[in-house]
């Protein structure tokens, strides 16, 4: 293959797993409640200010000894997650379990609210400016120095530790969902929450859990920003959840399955739009795309009936 | 004591005055039915013990504890399970699965091995299609997995809701035979039934619905005679 094609998917797939723990957020709680909780992404956006916040604190600077910077960065990503899951969860106390039995468009009327408020503490917490950061992780390829092949493809270990923090998660998670009692919990209260109440499911606590996982996620989906793209800002959920909503739209939302093929599909059409047409024209591309999927194909690609919802 | 009591129940939805003060009573280890037509708030009744419905008015008591007001979690944790109107099982889940979730109140874990037995035994067609989707089993099929599922909870009280609804002839027998067979190693059952005459020919005794109130109760055998109830229930002039 074109060594400038395979070097597009290396940087389409780093971006697109980004993508699918993001989209996982959005495909969860819509699974559980049918609800597009806009504010998803505004968790996104805390949890990489989180991070930063936490990196800076601990004092992680390039250069440090390798094992003291994985101890350091998987002990930001664990709080990260942590405060991120009670973010979310607290949302869902807040501005959703109240409106449970009220008509559809009043908790999303209620997400869209929470988005807005969302943004303001970002940009109260950080101002209006993007925040950098260096590179804890080196930008330098693996192939050529560690296995010393012969290439212009470049995989980062900026790259591998992206997929070293995702795939696990997106593993746990499908674990959870399939094979725990908890996980089909969340996959009976998804298909019918009333007779999931009937078998003896809490039905709140299980909806709870769900939000605890989704935030989870874009906790570690915050750090992996920081690490990996290097910034964040206040309007960082809006640009980048709509494209993750897109992934989970684009797989079939409320599959999650779905979520991850989305989150990487679009990872890749961004980037290939980027290397061979023009950046500007990538978001056109994207919700272009989005759009032929949604007039063709309005249940997505895998569809929502095509594996377990949750 | 009653095993199970309605005193006086009302439930609405929203202005609508569903159940007009309903009473009824189950006593342990009987097969009691509620029979009525279309619209008469059988379900309704279900829904409400089971804590789907908040009765605005009235008790429902279980050994004399009251169990209204409690969440429909915490009813079946006291010992009152349901097999829904319409089956209701998890499509997307296997057989298996379902009866998992029928379980998932009990705090026994070690007895469940034995209670799948005892269920696959009950319904032998469910122990070959165990890992097989719920959605794609037969409408007979699936109801067997509904009253499976709810056995799985090992209820007191077993609250079936239309277990005929669009079965063939046969597998109405089929499944009655079935809720006479659970009755009697030891569940207590009330029944909700459109088919008045298989409900009465199992029950010990029947409550007669008629718009959210009850018009007439006694034992199954006086109803099953009663002119009022042979013309308006079994179909006959």
């Amino acid at each position: 293959m074109d060594e400038q094609v395979l070097q597009t998917v290396i940087i389409g797939l780093s971006n697109g797993l980004i993508y699918a723990l993001v989209a996982l957020g959005y495909t969860l709680v819509y699974g559980i409640l049918q609800l597009i909780n806009f504010a998803h992404g505004e968790v996104f956006m805390l949890g990489s200010m989180i991070a930063l916040t936490l990196l800076m604190a601990l004092g992680v600077t390039p250069g440090m000894d390798i094992v003291t910077t994985i101890v350091l960065i998987v002990v930001v990503l664990l709080i990260t997650m942590t405060i991120s899951a009670i973010l979310n969860v607290s949302i869902e106390r807040v501005a959703y379990r109240p409106l449970r039995n009220a008509p559809k468009l009043a908790p999303l009327i209620s997400a869209i609210g929470m988005s807005f408020i969302l943004q303001n503490v970002g940009l109260l917490w950080k101002g209006p400016t993007s925040l950098g950061f260096l590179d804890i992780i080196p930008n330098t390829n693996v192939l050529t120095t560690i296995f010393g092949l012969d290439t212009v493809v470049a995989v980062s270990y900026k790259q591998l530790f992206v997929a070293a923090v995702t795939i696990p998660l997106l593993i746990v998670l499908s674990w959870f969902v399939s094979k725990t009692r908890q996980g089909k919990a969340m996959r009976a209260t998804a298909q019918d929450p009333d007779t999931a109440g009937l078998m003896g499911i809490d039905v709140n606590r299980t909806i709870a859990i769900t939000f605890v996982i989704a935030g989870a996620l874009a906790g570690a989906a915050g750090l992996v920003q920081i690490l990996y793209n290097n910034t964040t800002v206040w309007s960082l959920g809006f640009r980048f959840g709509l494209n993750a909503f897109t992934s989970a739209v684009l797989g079939g939302i409320g599959n999650l399955q779905g979520a991850v093929l989305g989150g990487i599909v679009l990872g890749l059409i961004n980037a290939f739009s980027d290397r061979y047409l023009a950046a500007q024209w990538t978001n056109a591309i994207v919700f272009g795309v989005l759009i032929a999927v949604l007039v063709f194909r309005p249940s997505g690609l895998l569809g929502q009936q095509a594996a377990d919802r949750a | 004591m009653a095993l199970l009591e309605l005193e006086d129940v009302h439930t609405y939805y929203g202005a609508i005055h569903a159940l007009r003060g309903v009473s009824l009573k189950v006593e342990e280890g009987e097969i009691v039915t509620l029979i009525g037509s279309n619209g008469a708030g059988k379900s309704t009744t279900l829904r409400t013990i089971s804590g789907l419905l908040r009765p605005r008015q009235g008790e429902i008591r279980l050994r004399g504890k009251r169990i209204d007001g409690h969440k429909p979690h915490e009813i079946v944790e006291m010992g009152v399970s349901q097999s829904p109107e319409g089956r209701r099982v998890f499509a997307r889940m296997n057989i298996q699965e379902n009866l998992e979730m029928g379980a998932f109140a009990r705090k026994d874990r070690g007895g469940l091995a034995a209670e799948y037995d005892r269920i696959y035994d009950l319904f032998p067609r469910l122990r070959e299609r165990r890992l097989q989707n719920a959605g794609t089993l037969s409408g007979g099929e699936q109801q067997m997995l509904a009253i499976g599922r709810a056995l799985m909870a090992a209820p007191r009280v077993l609250l079936l809701d239309e277990p005929s609804m669009g079965l063939a002839p046969i597998l109405v027998e089929q499944i009655f035979d079935i809720i006479r067979t659970i009755n009697e190693r030891g569940t207590t059952v009330l029944l909700v039934e459109q088919n008045a005459l298989m409900a009465l020919g199992i029950a010990r005794r029947g409550y007669i619905l008629q718009t959210g109130e009850v018009v007439l109760s006694d034992s199954a055998a006086k109803l099953r005679t009663d002119p009022a109830v042979r013309k308006a229930y079994l179909g006959e002039d």
